[in-house]
């Protein structure tokens, strides 16, 4: 007995030592890891010409908020911002909603299409995009001059938003519908016998035990659409309707030689997925857990 | 007993007014309906595509050319065996090496480390980032007169070009998207760990079993369905790689990828269908790994 508890001291004290070392290569290799952008961040507080006359290593002479200003100014990066607040938004309360939608009918109904279903759901989800490019562009262009505007889906936030939301739907419903599985029958069943009808059964009975996975998908696909680099390219011909991802590009080659300029462009760019993610830390790592395709 | 039970299915089946079933219609016909025309009828309509001649632009400029588009692409095409390498380059690279050091650091930090949710949210914050605004970030750090190259002692004026050098762009792109993979897979992982029981591993070391051990025979078991989602996705990225290479170079030239080559043929500005058998060739190559996770997601369902 008393060898045990020894040598469950001994264990515990490596332990401690093996913890201690741990994380002092854990701590250096996170400031490594984090340096990348710490350095922009720190690029974008001192001015153009600190750097040009002193050299990158200087030692500033100052520190300041005109690239800030200035990228919001000259790159009209606000702009950009609001466009891919335009497009993420709506695609998001969307994509929820109808892959609540199809999860709901799916998992408390019991109807021969409904494997079948989430089988195609999902595996839309991982279809490589550009697969559908050349059609969906000639579908957008086709019901554009279907309605007399040429620019009603394509180069427009609706296109974009569709195909977003065409795109996501497949997980957002892979990710409720398994979630919808742990909410017990017997729910559903007084709610039918009680006299709900259906719609009343989605909204009223279903949607608000949804809540938790909700949040934490809302979360997980806001940064994905947020983020979204191709379709934001390649839908988008004005410049000035551009999501940020597709305008900062542009924007590398005209600034190419303003670092500080670009560096407080890019900061302003990944701000609100960073700070989303440091507020909402929970729910984010709640959503990759509830399923967890891709990144 | 069973009786009551089918009576209880009837009287069920039968309470679906009429407007239950067109609410449950339109629940599942218009996200189907979007999924279908959005998704898979272009998908569909490619795949047809890549068997013809099309620059693109008139409907009626459409040609039949049977299997040509392939032919074009195998043959005499350095350009794609190149592309071939290099995915397959990522794909091993991130095999062999990211997605065990994720592993790794996840196993670290999951021994309860002081600090552990900071260096968790560390490591993570990559990930939240887009690839263009990461492109930028190494730019500062790798270009001409950036902070790699001043700290080599290399000035604006005999600076390198470190993108195009082929000796080692393959490698500093490979670790540019590591940065963002590993700390992918460490929370991927992490969540799953959390799961195991501790007082397992305590065990197993108080009857002298070494770290490695420990992982090895008991860890890495018991993650089993956290393994092959994380391979699959391993893959998947690997093949769909695309946002990095092309804001780094916006073209194939330099650094041939699957992605990027159906981009230039098929997005870019002289549009041919060969794009399309492009994309074609990249979709075989992820059935496999898109089956796998499906397989596994509905084993149960699908009995």
């Amino acid at each position: 007995m008393s060898t045990g508890v020894v040598q469950n001291e001994q264990y515990r004290n490596s332990q401690k030592r093996k913890d201690f070392y741990i994380s002092i290569f854990i701590g250096f290799f996170a400031f490594v890891w984090i340096f990348p952008i710490l350095w922009t961040v720190w690029t974008s507080l001192r001015p153009y010409n600190d750097i040009i006359s002193y050299g990158i290593f200087s030692w500033p002479r100052h520190i300041t908020l005109v690239n800030y200003f200035n990228a919001i100014r000259e790159m009209h990066i606000g702009v950009y911002l609001m466009n891919s607040l335009m497009v993420t938004v709506p695609s998001v309360i969307l994509t929820l909603f109808f892959g609540s939608l199809v999860a709901f009918v799916v998992t408390r109904y019991k109807f021969k299409f409904n494997l079948g279903l989430l089988l195609l759901f999902t595996a839309g989800n991982m279809l490589p995009i550009v697969l559908t490019y050349i059609p969906v562009f000639w579908m957008f262009i086709w019901v554009g001059e279907l309605f007399g505007n040429r620019n009603l889906l394509y180069n427009n936030y609706g296109g974009l938003i569709l195909v977003h939301v065409g795109f996501q739907v497949g997980f957002a419903t892979f990710v409720l519908s398994s979630y919808m599985k742990t909410i017990p029958k017997e729910i559903s069943e007084s709610a039918t016998i009680d006299g709900a009808n259906v719609f009343r059964h989605y909204w009223n009975v279903i949607l608000p035990l949804l809540r938790p996975a909700l949040a934490a998908l809302s979360v997980l696909m806001t940064t994905w659409i947020y983020n979204e680099f191709f379709w934001a390219l390649v839908l988008m011909s004005d410049d000035s309707k551009r999501p940020i991802t597709s305008a900062l590009r542009r924007l590398q080659g005209q600034y190419v030689t303003d670092f500080n300029l670009l560096a407080a462009g890019a900061i302003i760019a990944a701000s609100p997925t960073v700070i989303m993610f440091f507020v909402l830390r929970k729910q984010f790592i709640a959503g990759l857990t509830l399923g967890s395709t891709k990144g | 007993m069973k009786t009551a039970a089918t009576v209880k299915k009837n009287r069920s089946r039968r309470s679906l007014s009429n407007t239950d079933r067109f609410t449950l219609t339109a629940f599942v016909g218009i996200p189907t309906l979007l999924q279908i025309i959005l998704l898979w009828v272009p998908a569909v309509v490619t795949i047809i595509l890549s068997f013809t001649y099309w620059n693109g632009v008139r409907l009626k400029d459409i040609q039949w050319a049977g299997i040509q588009n392939y032919k074009n692409i195998f043959v005499n095409n350095p350009l794609f065996y190149q592309a071939l390498k290099n995915n397959g380059t990522w794909l091993a690279f991130f095999v062999l090496i990211a997605t065990p050091l994720g592993i790794l650091l996840a196993y670290q930090i999951d021994r309860g480390i002081k600090g552990h949710a900071f260096y968790e949210s560390i490591y993570y914050l990559p990930v939240v980032l887009s690839l263009a605004v990461i492109g930028i970030i190494w730019n500062f750090m790798l270009q001409p007169g950036g902070f790699v190259q001043g700290l080599m002692g290399l000035d604006i004026g005999n600076a390198i070009s470190i993108w195009g050098n082929p000796k080692i762009n393959t490698w500093v792109i490979l670790g540019v998207a590591s940065w963002r993979h590993i700390g992918y897979i460490m929370l991927l992982y992490l969540s799953g760990l959390k799961s195991v029981d501790p007082a397992l591993k305590e065990a197993a070391a108080i009857d002298g079993a070494t770290e490695w051990q420990i992982f090895r025979k008991i860890i890495f078991p018991t993650m089993q369905p956290v393994n092959i989602i994380i391979v699959v996705i391993t893959l998947i990225e690997s093949l769909r790689a695309f946002d990095l290479v092309y804001i780094i170079y916006g073209s194939p030239t330099i650094f041939p990828l699957l992605n990027l080559l159906v981009f230039q043929n098929f997005a870019g500005q002289g549009i041919s269908m060969k794009g399309a058998a492009y994309a074609v060739i990249l979709l075989v190559l992820c059935i496999v790994p898109i089956i796998t996770y499906l397989r596994i997601n509905f084993k149960e369902d699908l009995k």
